[in-house]
């Protein structure tokens, strides 16, 4: 059943915009995957390169960080609503961990940067974690595990 | 130029996800709902981002250097294997458990939430524990 009282056609949309030309002006400039697991995990491996990994990956993860409070010069922020104890919160931060690291990795870079270059590995793995999501989804909200 | 480019992309990825509503795990969890009450906003995201991105690697693809003429870094590996499989599935049910995904989770982090403290944690002891058993 579509829930149509919480669908947001026009932010989805905008914010989706949003997120595309991030993705580009990553890729069309320096090269690069705008992948956020990839981008924040080869952080550990900076020895390999210092100069060629460093920098643009933490310049670029500042960015990021910084977005919240430069959303809020200018509007105010949405509703953010999540019912997470911490046992949960650390459980599902250990699963995305290792496993967009063992999938090389996440929504960011196979879902918008992969799909975008007609990457079959990243279709196979977009649609291994969206399949996982809705059946785990399924079982956490009607399947009483949580 | 490459430094700016790279704060400006995850500034504005990071507007994005606050805009698309993906820094909100409810909407998250929403949209993972299929079975449920299903929220299909999340769909229009991945489906408006993705065509700029589709013109961006085509372009590329066709000149092979970036638009300052350098080198691309773009991954060649084309194998689906086990480890890409079970990763993605493992990130789909960690994504489902608590509606945070990395991007998602950074953005909130920077905005002072002390859930994401322990999730940014556990996510990065999770990355870095693939790294030690691979290299083992």
């Amino acid at each position: 059943m579509i829930d149509w009282t919480s669908f947001t056609p026009g932010s989805a949309i905008i914010g989706g915009l949003l997120i595309g030309v991030a993705a580009s002006l990553l890729a069309l400039f320096n090269g690069r995957i705008a992948g956020i697991s990839g981008i924040v995990g080869a952080l550990f491996h900076w020895k390999s390169a210092p100069q060629e990994h460093l920098p643009w990956r933490i310049l670029f993860i500042l960015g990021l960080l910084l977005s919240g409070w430069v959303y809020q010069l200018f509007f105010t922020l949405p509703e953010i609503s999540s019912k997470s104890s911490m046992t949960i919160l650390i459980v599902a931060g250990l699963l995305v961990g290792i496993g967009t690291r063992l999938g090389s990795g996440c929504t960011s870079g196979h879902g918008v940067c992969g799909l975008g270059r007609l990457s079959f590995r990243s279709l196979v793995a977009t649609i291994s974690f969206m399949m996982a999501g809705f059946i785990a989804c399924y079982f956490f909200l009607h399947g009483g595990i949580l | 130029m490459r430094l700016v480019i790279a704060l400006l992309s995850g500034l504005i990825l990071g507007l994005g996800l606050i805009v698309s509503g993906m820094t909100n795990p409810a909407k998250v969890i929403g949209f993972l709902d299929l079975f449920g009450a299903w929220d299909p906003s999340l769909m229009l995201v991945m489906g408006s981002a993705i065509p700029l991105t589709f013109f961006a690697f085509r372009y590329l693809q066709q000149k092979q250097t970036t638009l300052l003429n350098e080198e691309l870094h773009l991954p060649g590996t084309r194998q689906i294997d086990l480890p890409l499989i079970i990763g993605s599935l493992l990130f789909g049910i960690g994504w489902a458990l608590a509606g945070y995904c990395p991007g998602p989770a950074l953005v909130s982090l920077g905005l002072g939430s002390v859930d994401m403290v322990y999730f940014v944690l556990a996510m990065l002891i999770g990355m870095k524990a693939v790294d030690l058993v691979r290299k083992s």
